[in-house]
């Protein structure tokens, strides 16, 4: 090693490897760009320019048959979704009742289930498996065999009330039961965030539960002070995942009840209302602005759950590893 | 501690308890399906439960293969996982790696706008994507589903790789750079082959995301059937057509859809976890 070192010194060889070696070194910088280019390009034509178009398109009246610059009309569309648009309060309506109800309810059934497989009791890995595939069918898919299980008449769900003697509902064609049912789908794939709180729980460190119990900590002490604090950055972030998401819900509300949105516009979310206006009336401009108040809500709902969060999520040594 | 057996005993009984009732309840939707799927087109629209068909109809499987150009549509769902693979392997690696690694002007600013656009709403972008595709023509082709996958547009994956690529010991680097390997070579030669939990990790959400995308296939694709993709004939087949006599064909258009990816899954399952919380698994 050190001969072949000394060699290296008094012989330094000039080849086309090392040429270039020196160059790529030289240039670290500008390689650096080189790395990041595709997804700054794709940064600026997928996100950023569109995002802007976005926000200009919200202030004209662009329609299937705009030619050249779309007329430039101001506040008027969002004039317009504040006091002329009936489907923009029920869309909002609807769409805060589902993520109302399907975001912590996801949440708690992932946390509780999360808690239980850690008790690491025998045959575990099957229960994690039984539990986590639903959350891997497609959404299509899942969505699709939720139409022919809530099915009034074939479905399982309404054969299976027959049978224990209970009452049949329409689950897709009463205005009353579209939501619950959505409500229902959603709750199905509660596997995939009882994976992530399952690796959370999995990375506690046993040592803290030896010295609780040391001090004569029962079973609900460590789960109060000790499991429940330390998972706050888990289910923040699934929190915030199922926000964001929840104000978007699109697919399955599309498949299963049709861009109509159901018996009585029950189903109606607010993404199917801006799809409706963009791909059903071509009213782009107007859609745009219907688009720009959801990004302001999320935002906003972002900006207010990560400002409170620090009295409530506890980030301890977790940020050892940021800087 | 000590317990009594007795209160072990109920407590592991009501564990046990809430967990087979739990299982039993997610998998009777699928439960259902598969039997479904093996129903007789006669048995599907009686108002009974029938749980175990009979007769068990295997020829459903083989007809709705004549019945539907399903080799097609797997034919072009293929293509858009087969881009969104190449994006997650190299522009996004390549990315990951240099904001992990390479010591560039402004790396933290560029760093910041990455994670803020996790945090973008994807409806700010669908209306004036669609209009610009639809200006330069390329709606009712592969591109617009194409192109942004190739360029590896996935601030998710770079921001799962770099996490990684920060717990590769710092050592290991240095010690390859001064034996003289280029910053590729580092990248080629030792994250690469060290990565091999993320990678699988980001290889498994590249293919379950194409694999599942409706809204940009309906949106892009919706009118040209010879590009449909496995989610657009499902939805079809459902949509359209799907009175309830076609419930059997429906659920084994599903079933094709579930089967890759719970293989998928399968495989990659050790690596999920791993590859996206271990980015301190190689500290030690």
């Amino acid at each position: 090693m050190q001969a072949s070192l000394k060699s290296k010194h008094t012989q330094p060889e000039v080849t086309w490897k090392s040429r270039f070696q020196e160059w790529w070194f030289r240039n670290r910088a500008l390689i650096g760009f080189a790395f990041i280019f595709p997804w700054f390009a794709g940064f600026i034509i997928f996100d950023a320019a569109p995002f802007i178009y976005n926000l200009y398109l919200s202030f004209t009246d662009y329609q299937i048959g705009t030619v050249g610059t779309p007329p430039w009309i101001g506040f008027e569309n969002y004039i317009e979704i504040f006091t002329d648009d009936k489907l923009f309060g029920k869309s909002m309506y609807n769409t805060v009742y589902y993520l109302g109800f399907s975001v912590p309810l996801r949440l708690i059934f992932a946390f509780l289930i999360a808690l239980i497989l850690n008790l690491r009791v025998r045959g575990m890995e099957l229960y994690r498996t039984l539990f986590y595939v639903p959350s891997v069918v497609p959404l299509v898919a899942a969505t699709v065999i939720f139409a022919g299980f809530l099915n009034t008449r074939y479905g399982f769900l309404n054969q299976f009330l027959v049978l224990i003697g209970a009452t049949p509902v329409r689950w897709l064609s009463s205005p009353d039961a579209i939501k619950p049912s959505l409500i229902l789908l959603s709750l199905w794939g509660f596997g995939g965030q009882m994976i992530i709180f399952l690796a959370g729980l999995q990375s506690i460190p046993g040592d803290l539960y030896e010295a609780a119990a040391i001090d004569g900590g029962t079973g609900w002490h460590r789960l109060l002070y000790i499991t429940v604090p330390l998972m706050t950055p888990t289910i923040f972030f699934n929190l915030l995942l199922g926000l964001i998401g929840g104000f978007q819900v699109f697919e399955q509300v599309f498949i299963l009840i049709g861009t109509n949105g159901g018996p009585l516009q029950a189903g109606l979310v607010y993404m199917l209302h801006v799809y409706n206006k963009a791909f059903r009336d071509f009213e782009f401009g107007y859609s745009a602005a219907l688009s720009v108040i959801l990004f302001l809500i999320i935002f906003v709902l972002t900006l207010m759950l990560v400002y409170t969060s620090n009295r409530w999520v506890f980030y301890g040594d977790a940020q050892d590893d940021e800087n | 501690m000590i317990e009594d057996p007795r209160t072990k005993m109920v407590r592991y009984i009501t564990i046990y308890m809430i967990l087979t009732v739990g299982a039993i309840v997610m998998m009777v939707p699928l439960f259902w399906t598969v039997s479904t799927s093996l129903k007789t087109r006669d048995k599907i629209t009686i108002r009974r439960l029938e749980l175990i068909p009979d007769p068990i109809a295997w020829e459903n499987y083989p007809y709705l293969f004549e019945a539907r150009p399903i080799m097609q549509y797997t034919r072009n769902t293929m293509i858009i996982v087969a881009a969104s693979l190449f994006g997650a392997w190299v522009p996004c690696t390549l990315a990951g790696y240099a904001f992990a690694r390479i010591p560039f002007p402004g790396r933290n600013i560029f760093f910041g706008i990455l994670l803020a656009t996790m945090m973008l709403p994807y409806v700010v972008r669908l209306i004036p994507l669609f209009l610009f595709f639809d200006e330069i023509g390329w709606t009712r082709t592969f591109g617009p589903l194409i192109l942004p996958r190739l360029l590896g547009h996935n601030a998710f994956y770079i921001f799962l790789y770099r996490q990684f690529f920060r717990g590769i010991p710092e050592d290991i680097y240095d010690s390859a750079r001064i034996d003289g390997c280029s910053e590729f070579g580092v990248w080629w030669r030792i994250f690469m082959p060290m990565s091999r939990p993320v990678l699988a990790a980001v290889s498994i959400f590249a293919f379950s995301f194409a694999w599942n995308d409706f809204l940009n296939p309906l949106i892009y694709l919706g009118s040209n059937k010879e590009l449909w993709t496995l989610a657009l004939g499902l939805n079809a087949l459902q949509g359209f057509e799907g009175e309830d006599n076609s419930l059997n064909l429906i659920m084994v258009f599903s079933m094709l859809m579930i089967i890759p990816m719970l293989v998928v899954f399968y495989f990659g399952q050790k690596h999920l976890i791993s590859g996206v919380t271990a980015q301190g698994s190689l500290k030690g």
